[in-house]
C-alpha cells in the first residue's frame, strides 16, 4: 500500500462514475482541486495529474459505522491510525469506532478524546458513546454532552444490554437527541457460555452452543422497545434468520429501524469451524448455511441498510489459545469489499449498485453525515473499484495491527484499488 | 500399522486401525497375566503425560501402560487457570518438545486442545481427554470389552445412559460404535442430550425401560452431582428413579443386559452397588482393558512409523 499526499489537481478519467445519490453509472471522469470535489472544466483540468481509471468505477468511499480501533487501552491491537490505514486499504474513508475500549467511551471527554486524537489520521473517525456508564448495563452516560462532543450513536457493543427496563429508559432518553441506539443483542441468559453456534457442528466439536434464539429474542424486544418508546434501534451484525425476520417485520411499520449485516456472517456457515479455527470465532456466532442463506435473501429484499465490519482485532496470543478461551472478533476492513461482492453479487445476483448504495449512502445516513459527495466543493471521499478482479487475500494484504482474518487464503473477487480520503491518496495495487 | 500419526478423536477414524487397536490390545492383555508383566517394547521411547485437569484412573491406566512396555515417562500436570494464555499453552508444548520427547499424552479441559498441540510440535499427540469433545482411548477400551464379552461389535445394540451433553465418553463412544458396524441409543434426561445429536446417526430415547429392553449393554455415565438441584436436574432421587440402574430394574428384563462405567462411579444415583458389583456388570473388566487398550495405542503410534506419516 502506497499513501501519498494528493496532488493539487487530480483527474480520475477513463473510468465510470456511480453515484449512489442518483443511482447512475455513467462514464466519466472526476476532478478533485486541493482535495476537493470540483466541476470538469477544461480550461483547469489540462495541467491535472491524470489518474487512468478504465475498466474501473468510481464512487464515494466506504462507510463503516462498526469498528474496533482499541484506542485508548489496547493500542498493542490497534491505534486509531493503523485502523485507518486498515480502511483505505477496503476502501473506507469513514467510520465509527465502538466505545468497549479501556477506559470505555463513556464520558464527553472521552468522545472529545477520540475527535481530537483523529483529526490526525487518514479517514474521518466519529467515537460511537457507551450506552450505560462502564459498559454496565445499568446506568445511562451522558448522551446530550457526549452529543455535543461528537458521539454519533450509542451502543455498549461487545456487552448486551441485558436489562430490558434500561434498554426501555436508554431508548427514551435517546429519541431526545434523534441518535441511534445500537445494542448487541445476545440475551447472556440464553447465550450462558456459547463460544460457537448452537447446531450440529457444536455437539461434534463438543464446544458449548450458543443458541439463534439468543439473538432473535433480544432482537425482537429491542424492536418492539423500539415501538414503545419511539427511539431510533439501530441492529447491529444480524446473524440469524428469525432476528433478519423480526426485522423485516418491524420495518413495514416503523421507518426509524436500521439494521447491518457483517460480511462474515454472509460468507462463512459453522461448518468451517471443523478445525477449530479461533479465527472464525466471533459475536454473534457464525451460523447454520440456512442463516447465512436467510441473511443473502435479507440482504437482497432490503431488510438490512447496511454492511458493516464489526472490525475487530486481536493480538495472536488471544488468538492461539484454545477455542473455548480465544477471544471474540475478527478484522474485516481489508477484506471487506472483495467478500460481499463475491457472495452478493457474483454469487447471488444481488445489483452492484445496491451494494455500493449499503457501503456509502446508506450507512451515511443512518449516522446522520453527508451522504452526497459528488457535490462540487466537498471534500473528496473517493474509492476507485475493480468489481471483477479475483485475488488470493494474504497477510500482506492485512494493514491492521493484528491479523486474526479467516479471509487469508480466501480467493475474493473485487477490489478497492484507490481510495483518495483526507487529502491523502492510497494506491492498493 | 496405523494410518494417522495421531490419536486425536474417533470421528472419521478408520475401523481397520480401531479393529487392529483392539486386536494388539488382546495380545497384550495376555502379557498382564504374566508373572512378569513388562515388554521391551518401547524401550528408549520418551512420552510426556500432560495433564491439564485432573484424572487419577486414565492417568494411572497410561503411566501402568507405558512402564509395561518400558518407555520412559514423564508426568507434567498444571492447572488450566496458569494456561489461560494461548501463547502459554504453545510455551509450554514448544518447551517440552524442545526435550527431545517422542509422544505427548494429553488431557485438556479445552475441546480441540490436542489438535492444536499437533500444530505447535512434531511428536505423536494421544487424546486423553478433550473437555466435552472426545475421549477415544476410553472409546477403544470400552469396544474391546465389549469385543471380549460379545465376541463381536458388529449388529451390537449399545445404549448410553445418562449426561451426554457434558461427555467426551459419549461422543468417542458414538463415532467408534458405529464406525465398527453397532447401533447406538442415548437414552438421559433430554435436558442433558445435546441439540441436533441425532445428526450423528444415533437414536435418542428418554425412557429407560424401553432402552434397556433393546439394548445388549448399557454404557452408564457418571452424572456429577454437583448438577443436582439446578436448572438441569431436580434431585437426585428423581433421577435415580427415571434413569437409575436398580436391582429392581434390571430384574424386569429378561435378557442379559451387559452394565458397564467408565468411572468413577455414583452409587446410588446413577448405577446401584448391587448391579455395579453383580454379575453383569463387566466394569473392572473395562479397567484391565483399559491398560491393555493403552498399550497397543502407544505401541502402533510410537513404536512403528504411520503409513502416511502425518496425522
Amino acid at each position: 500500500m502506497n499513501i501519498k499526499t494528493l496532488p493539487q489537481k487530480v483527474l480520475l478519467e477513463g473510468g465510470k462514475i456511480y453515484n449512489p445519490v442518483s443511482n447512475k453509472l455513467e462514464k466519466g471522469n472526476l476532478f478533485i482541486v486541493n482535495g476537493k470535489i470540483a466541476s470538469e472544466d477544461k480550461s483547469q483540468t489540462f495541467d491535472a495529474q491524470a489518474i487512468d481509471c478504465k475498466g474501473k468505477i468510481v464512487t464515494h468511499g466506504f462507510c463503516d459505522i462498526h469498528v474496533h480501533f482499541r484506542e485508548p487501552g489496547r493500542e498493542d491491537k490497534e491505534t486509531l491510525e493503523t485502523g485507518a490505514l486498515a480502511a483505505l486499504a477496503g476502501g473506507f474513508t469513514r467510520v465509527c469506532v465502538m466505545p468497549n475500549t479501556n477506559p470505555p467511551l463513556d464520558t464527553p471527554e472521552s468522545i472529545r478524546f477520540i475527535i481530537e486524537k483523529g483529526e490526525s489520521v487518514p479517514v474521518h473517525i466519529h467515537p460511537i458513546g457507551a450506552i450505560t456508564r462502564q459498559q454496565a448495563g445499568k446506568d445511562i452516560t451522558e448522551m446530550g454532552l457526549m452529543k455535543n462532543e461528537g458521539a454519533v450513536a450509542f451502543s455498549d457493543d461487545g456487552l448486551p444490554v441485558q436489562d430490558g427496563s434500561v434498554m426501555r429508559r436508554a431508548l427514551e432518553y435517546g429519541s431526545m437527541f434523534d441518535i441511534p441506539i445500537i445494542n448487541h443483542a445476545e440475551d447472556k441468559c440464553m447465550r450462558e457460555d456459547g463460544v460457537m453456534n448452537e447446531g450440529p457442528m457444536s455437539t461434534r466439536l463438543g464446544l458449548s452452543g450458543n443458541p439463534t434464539i439468543a439473538e432473535s429474542s433480544m432482537v425482537h424486544r429491542d424492536l418492539a422497545l423500539g415501538e414503545m418508546t419511539g427511539g431510533r434501534v439501530h441492529v447491529p451484525h444480524v446473524s440469524t434468520a428469525q432476528a433478519a425476520d423480526h426485522i423485516k417485520e418491524m420495518k413495514k411499520t416503523n421507518n426509524k429501524v436500521t439494521a447491518e449485516v457483517a460480511p462474515h456472517h454472509i460468507y462463512f456457515n459453522e461448518a468451517a469451524i471443523e478445525h477449530f479455527d479461533t479465527n472464525l470465532k466471533v459475536a454473534p456466532p457464525i451460523r447454520s448455511e440456512f442463516d447465512r442463506k436467510a441473511l443473502i435473501e435479507a440482504v437482497k429484499k432490503g431488510v438490512f441498510d447496511c454492511i458493516a465490519t464489526d472490525h475487530a482485532p486481536h493480538t495472536i496470543e488471544e488468538k492461539e489459545a484454545s477455542f473455548d478461551l480465544a477471544a471474540f472478533g475478527m478484522i474485516g476492513l481489508e477484506s471487506c469489499f472483495g467478500a460481499v461482492n463475491k457472495v452478493l453479487v457474483k454469487e447471488n445476483g444481488l445489483a452492484l449498485s445496491t451494494l455500493i448504495q449499503m457501503l456509502t449512502i446508506n450507512p451515511r445516513r443512518i449516522m446522520g453525515f453527508e451522504s452526497d459527495l459528488f457535490q462540487t466543493g466537498i471534500q473528496a471521499e473517493i474509492v476507485v473499484l475493480d468489481p471483477d478482479e479475483e485475488w488470493l487475500f494474504s497477510k500482506t494484504n492485512i494493514h491492521s495491527r493484528s491479523k486474526n482474518s479467516p479471509f487469508i487464503n480466501e480467493t475474493l473477487i473485487g477490489r478497492p484499488v484507490i481510495t483518495i480520503s483526507k487529502n491523502k491518496i492510497i494506491n492498493n495495487e | 500399522m496405523l494410518t494417522h500419526k495421531h490419536l486425536l478423536g474417533l470421528e472419521n477414524y478408520p475401523s481397520k486401525d480401531i479393529q487392529a487397536i483392539i486386536d494388539t490390545a488382546f495380545q497384550f492383555r495376555e502379557v498382564l497375566d504374566r508373572p512378569i508383566k513388562k515388554v521391551p517394547s518401547l524401550q528408549g521411547v520418551t512420552i510426556v503425560n500432560l495433564f491439564f485437569e485432573n484424572s487419577t484412573r486414565t492417568r494411572i491406566s497410561f503411566e501402568l501402560a507405558q512402564k509395561r512396555l518400558s518407555a520412559d515417562t514423564v508426568n507434567f500436570s498444571a492447572s488450566s487457570s496458569s494456561l489461560k494464555k494461548g501463547e502459554s499453552f504453545k510455551d509450554t508444548a514448544q518447551n517440552i518438545e524442545a526435550m527431545k520427547i517422542d509422544a505427548v499424552v494429553m488431557r485438556h479441559p479445552a475441546p480441540g486442545a490436542p489438535l492444536h498441540l499437533t500444530q505447535f510440535i512434531d511428536a505423536v499427540v494421544i487424546n486423553a481427554g478433550d473437555g466435552t469433545h472426545e475421549h477415544p482411548t476410553q472409546a477403544i477400551l470400552d469396544m474391546m470389552s465389549l469385543q471380549e464379552k460379545f465376541g463381536k461389535l458388529a449388529g451390537l445394540k449399545i445404549a448410553i445412559v445418562g449426561d451426554i451433553l457434558h461427555s467426551r465418553v459419549a461422543l468417542s463412544n458414538i463415532h467408534g460404535l458405529q464406525s465398527m458396524g453397532a447401533e447406538v441409543t442415548l437414552c438421559g434426561p433430554t435436558n442433558l442430550i445435546p441439540s441436533f445429536v441425532e445428526d450423528l446417526g444415533v437414536t435418542v430415547n428418554s425412557n429407560l425401560d424401553e432402552v434397556m429392553e433393546w439394548a445388549d449393554a448399557l454404557n452408564v455415565l457418571r452424572i456429577q452431582r454437583e448438577r443436582m438441584g439446578s436448572a438441569l436436574l431436580p434431585s437426585v432421587r428423581e433421577y435415580r428413579s427415571l434413569f437409575g440402574i436398580t436391582e429392581e430394574r434390571l430384574a424386569n428384563h429378561k435378557k442379559e443386559i451387559v452394565i458397564m462405567h467408565p468411572g468413577p462411579m455414583n452409587r446410588g444415583v446413577e448405577i446401584d452397588s448391587q448391579v455395579a458389583d453383580g454379575g453383569q456388570a463387566i466394569i473392572l473388566d473395562q479397567v484391565l482393558n483399559g491398560v491393555a487398550s493403552r498399550m497397543a495405542i502407544l505401541y502402533l503410534l510410537c513404536g512403528e512409523k504411520p503409513e502416511d506419516g502425518n496425522a
